[in-house]
């Protein structure tokens, strides 16, 4: 692909054609050669959409709920983008993406962009990916872009990551799901639904997640002490009254709370969108928006080079014979594996030296 | 830009279109396409064609696998087919149809624009290998 014909691709984006759309979403996914310069040219129109992250585990009701909270944005005039990842196959690298019959609320609707997506291979290149593929659709002017993603795994966590508001879903019962929950999505995320609400055990699940929420910011909190006094807590004078820390108007502090749906009826629908509203002008309050884009830009700097460094030994490696030689010449004792990455690393070191001046 | 590997994979729309329930020849032909490495999307039972174009051309899929067993397939797939040319998604999408096809009817489809039609009995890696080769490059 040329130079011409990716202009003309990023035009036809920004006019508003559904197909370059899609078109440029699977560049990014596939690598296609430049697929970099694309993305290039639309970052300078981005940065208009509110982003919303919704992980949770396997039959949480995540696309569920997502068809809810999309027909909800839709009813109130926004234009909505949906990312929905799913895992593919490590074998064969094939997937079935099934998100997608999950979405009967949006049919024919093509304001609504629905598209799936794959965690192809093991390169860690999937986050950049869905962050790539976002700013498409940021750029082609929907309003909200929600990305929907299975939360285990360092991946998922950082495809999270990119969203503004991360919304965690758990389910009824999950008592151990709740525990794995304590292993970093607890601290991404800023809004916890607790679906399928209508369910046995739906109580017990919020109660859980309170208190491990609570626990975060107050040891103390909920303690049953039989009758006596509670033990002072350094933090005391800060913390809100019991009862009303979901809704206290103090403003540096976004208060994760616990929400309760049913998606399939789109019960406690309405409340999340509120949330997920309220969170969102808390960003721009707070300028934690603004904040947050620039950690996120800067991690993606990072690991944009990081992978174009990897690339670029591994040629390296290739060219003097590939890794595997290099191994052996470990084994049989001629060498050691700090001797032969400083003799890989020492030309580019001595090139980057070089250039400095 | 070599530092980049060009990562393609074929992507696949498992299509059920009409007042049809029978899908186990959807999910086995979504099995084996999986299998094969492909990214395959399934559309779930009874989609009306609109549906069909709109997953097809927002998931930009390579290949859009219909599956009829209802006879309806003389209305419904020109339908498609029109809608893919609305969005300018017909010229590179393989449009494949799957099911009980009659010869005479089957003549008609090819001529819409249909790329095969695969009747009863196929075996999966004759549908896989007509794939492989004839996905449109792009």
């Amino acid at each position: 692909m040329n130079a011409a014909a990716e202009t003309e691709l990023v035009e036809e984006l920004l006019d508003g054609k559904h197909r370059a759309l899609a078109r440029v979403i699977s560049k990014v996914e596939d690598r296609a050669p430049g697929y970099r310069d694309i993305v290039s040219q639309l970052h300078e129109h981005t940065g208009h959409a509110d982003v919303i992250g919704v992980t949770g585990s396997p039959g949480a009701g995540k696309s569920t709920l997502v068809d809810k909270l999309a027909k909800q944005y839709r009813d109130r005039g926004e234009t909505v983008g949906v990312i929905a990842v799913d895992p593919s196959s490590p074998y064969t690298g094939g997937a079935v993406l099934g998100d997608r019959i999950r979405m009967a609320s949006n049919v024919g609707d093509m304001d609504v962009f629905f598209r799936s997506m794959s965690a192809r291979g093991t390169l860690g290149g999937l986050s950049t990916a869905t962050s790539d593929a976002i700013k498409a659709l940021d750029a082609f002017g929907k309003d909200r872009i929600i990305v929907e993603t299975v939360g285990a795994g360092q991946n998922e966590v950082d495809i999270v990551r990119t969203a503004d508001t991360v919304t965690v879903l758990v389910q009824p019962g999950s008592g151990d799901d709740v525990q794995m929950l304590k292993a970093g999505i607890l601290e991404i995320g800023d809004i916890f639904v607790v679906n399928k609400a209508d369910m046995d055990g739906a109580s017990r699940t919020v109660a859980d997640l309170e208190e491990m929420l609570h626990m975060e910011r107050d040891p103390t909190a909920k303690l049953d002490t039989g009758g006596f006094e509670k033990p002072d807590h350094p933090d005391e004078d800060e913390l809100p009254v019991d009862g009303a820390d979901t809704d206290e108007p103090d403003e540096e502090i976004w208060e994760p709370m616990v929400l309760e749906t049913v998606a399939k009826s789109g019960e406690g629908v309405d409340e999340l969108i509120q949330t997920l509203d309220d969170h969102s002008a808390w960003l721009d309050d707070t300028g934690r928006r603004e904040a947050k884009a620039k950690q996120r830009y800067a991690a993606e700097i990072r690991q944009l080079l990081r992978a174009d460094v990897a690339d670029l030994i591994d040629d390296e490696l290739a060219r003097r014979g590939g890794v595997e030689a290099m191994a052996e010449r470990v084994v049989d004792r001629e060498t050691d594996p700090y001797s032969v990455a400083d003799e890989v690393l020492g030309p580019i070191e001595d090139c980057v030296e070089e250039q400095r001046e | 830009m070599s530092a980049d590997q060009e990562q393609r994979t074929i992507r696949c729309l498992v299509a059920k279109v009409g007042l049809d329930g029978h899908d186990r020849g959807a999910h086995v032909i979504a099995r084996a396409f999986r299998d094969a490495g492909f990214e395959v999307i399934y559309s779930g039972l009874h989609r009306a064609p609109e549906e069909i174009v709109q997953a097809a051309v927002q998931e930009d899929v390579d290949v859009l696998g219909i599956s009829i067993l209802s006879g309806a397939h003389n209305t419904l797939v020109p339908k498609v087919i029109e809608g893919l040319k609305e969005y300018d998604a017909f010229d590179d999408t393989l449009v494949l149809v799957g099911g009980i096809i009659p010869d005479e009817d089957k003549e008609k489809l090819l001529e819409l624009g249909v790329a095969e039609v695969f009747g009863p009995g196929t075996p999966m890696e004759e549908t896989v290998e007509f794939v492989e080769e004839n996905a449109p490059e792009r």
